[in-house]
């Protein structure tokens, strides 16, 4: 969009958005709305103590370690399914129920077997982001050139090199965005984990702010964690991008 | 006199691929291949011509063993054939090149599957890279190349393994007329010295008759041998001599009678 001649940047609409919500705090209309310069003040104060530091240090393991685990299992299980009409016809339904199924729903049943714990917020981290990984692992292997996987064959590769030479790499496209789409549920997944078992990282911090009503804190928290969200999903897209010539150079 | 045309003067070479009784029929039906036998002599490039959809594709997955035949055995310098082996090489019509590898890893690729060390795979793929006149493309990326380079790149590939037979696939199909002339004379020269035993799929006839000691023409599904033409070329001369030879054009134009036929 122009204005005149000046091209005005593409994120310059949450300018005004910012204005009017400054303006909406400052009249005191309610008290979940506090001014946006205060919120972005009590960043600040709140990113270098203590207690942000730990709550970031358990959720970042929670959430790194989850996606190992999601990405792990999530990538050769979507190659096996792409592979083995056998293994698709064994996995499919269970992954597209539960790419669809309301996850959170199911926190609470992981927590009475593993504990409010730790261990719970990782495998809810799985939970959310394992399905989309291996679905578009799956996709992906699905759409490798017939040629190539003959080529390995006829020059005597075994199902292991046919795996780790060819089809991670034909499929590294459609696996770095599922890896990607993982990641941002993985962000919603450790987050519901810990507001749901609510005694650790994020999630306390969450219950202790809305609990004493510190609206500010608890703006400033979420606005630390989109700011996360938001970086993640960009650094991936960036990734992807430098991949995509050979996406497009397959066939 | 090339190598080829010595050849020729020698008594009948042993054959080094027997194709015997192979039929071919595709769940759902359709019949490829109908008790189809012939043997390829070692040393010699053999074509397989015939009309389009004829099923020599077919017979020469078979005979590197990433498709099973129905019926009938394959035997490839006196073993039968029951998988893809180190002594048959194949070029892909679409190139089958890794396109996260550059030229050097795509054609050093089959000895990298076998567990050849590094250093001494990479020598031998630089040494085929050069012999396609690919000299200085070792880093460059598949995407980066022209068809017909591509395709140098997967010749080299088939040749860096050491196989006794290569197989090719329409491997000049998807280049385009000039480059493939180039890439034609290249090849005779590449046979004359490397003295392994070509099979070589083509629909077209100019390139069957250029290129081979010996055409085999299939009939239309389901394909049995129409005939064999031993082309009566002398390959002395020069790419410009042999595309000006009477019998040259002479047996351009027979095979294109024996296989109008199969047009309608």
């Amino acid at each position: 969009m122009t204005i005149g001649k000046f091209r005005l940047p593409i994120m310059s609409s949450l300018l005004i958005w910012a204005i009017v919500w400054e303006i909406a705090g400052r009249t005191g209309a309610s008290f979940i709305i506090p001014p946006l310069s205060r919120i972005f003040a009590r960043i600040i104060e709140i990113v270098p103590t203590a207690a942000f530091g730990d709550a970031l240090w358990i959720t970042g393991k929670a959430f790194i370690l989850g996606n190992i685990i999601a990405i792990g299992i999530g990538v050769p299980l979507g190659v096996l399914m792409g592979r083995s009409i056998l293994a698709d016809r064994i996995f499919l339904p269970w992954v597209n129920m539960f790419l669809s199924a309301p996850l959170s729903a199911l926190v609470p049943v992981i927590m009475v077997v593993f504990g409010a714990g730790q261990t719970t917020i990782v495998l809810t981290v799985v939970l959310f982001a394992i399905w989309i990984v291996v679905l578009d692992a799956r996709a992906g292997v699905r759409n490798i050139t017939p040629s190539l996987v003959e080529m390995a064959r006829s020059f005597g590769a075994n199902r292991f090199q046919a795996f780790s030479k060819i089809f991670i790499w034909a499929a590294l496209p459609e696996i770095l965005a599922g890896v990607r789409l993982g990641l941002i549920r993985a962000v919603k997944g450790v987050v519901i984990g810990q507001l749901l078992v609510s005694i650790v990282g994020f999630g306390r911090l969450f219950e202790i702010y809305s609990s004493r009503f510190l609206m500010e804190h608890f703006w400033a928290l979420l606005f630390v964690l989109f700011a996360f969200a938001f970086a993640i999903n960009e650094m991936l897209a960036w990734l992807e991008r430098r991949f995509e010539y050979f996406a497009a150079s397959r066939n | 006199m090339t190598a080829a045309a010595a050849a020729k003067n020698q008594p009948t070479p042993r054959s080094m691929v027997e194709v015997r009784h192979i039929s071919k029929t595709y769940p759902g039906g359709v019949e490829a291949l109908n008790d189809i036998s012939i043997d390829f002599a070692e040393g010699q490039l053999t074509s397989l011509l015939g009309p389009s959809g004829c099923g020599k594709t077919t017979l020469l997955k078979i005979i590197a063993g990433l498709i099973p035949a129905s019926s009938g055995e394959v035997m490839v310098d006196g073993r039968v054939v029951t998988g893809p082996g180190p002594e048959r090489a194949f070029v892909f019509q679409d190139f089958a090149l890794m396109p996260w590898a550059n030229v050097m890893r795509n054609v050093a690729f089959g000895l990298e599957l076998k567990g050849v060390a590094r250093s001494e795979r990479e020598a031998v793929a630089e040494k085929y890279i050069a012999s396609v006149g690919l000299k200085g493309f070792e880093k460059a990326y598949p995407h980066e190349l022209s068809g017909g380079m591509r395709q140098r790149a997967g010749l080299a590939r088939a040749l860096a393994v050491n196989a006794k037979v290569l197989l090719m696939d329409e491997p000049f199909s998807a280049v385009d007329e000039q480059t493939r002339r180039k890439f034609q004379e290249d090849l005779l020269e590449l046979i004359a010295r490397e003295r392994k035993t070509f099979l070589f799929v083509t629909h077209s006839i100019e390139e069957a008759v250029y290129v081979s000691d010996r055409i085999i023409i299939l009939s239309h599904r389901p394909s049995q041998v129409s005939s064999i033409v031993e082309p009566a070329i002398v390959r002395g001369g020069g790419p410009d001599r042999i595309r000006r030879d009477p019998a040259y054009l002479d047996t351009v134009e027979s095979i294109w009678q024996s296989l109008k036929r199969y047009l309608d």
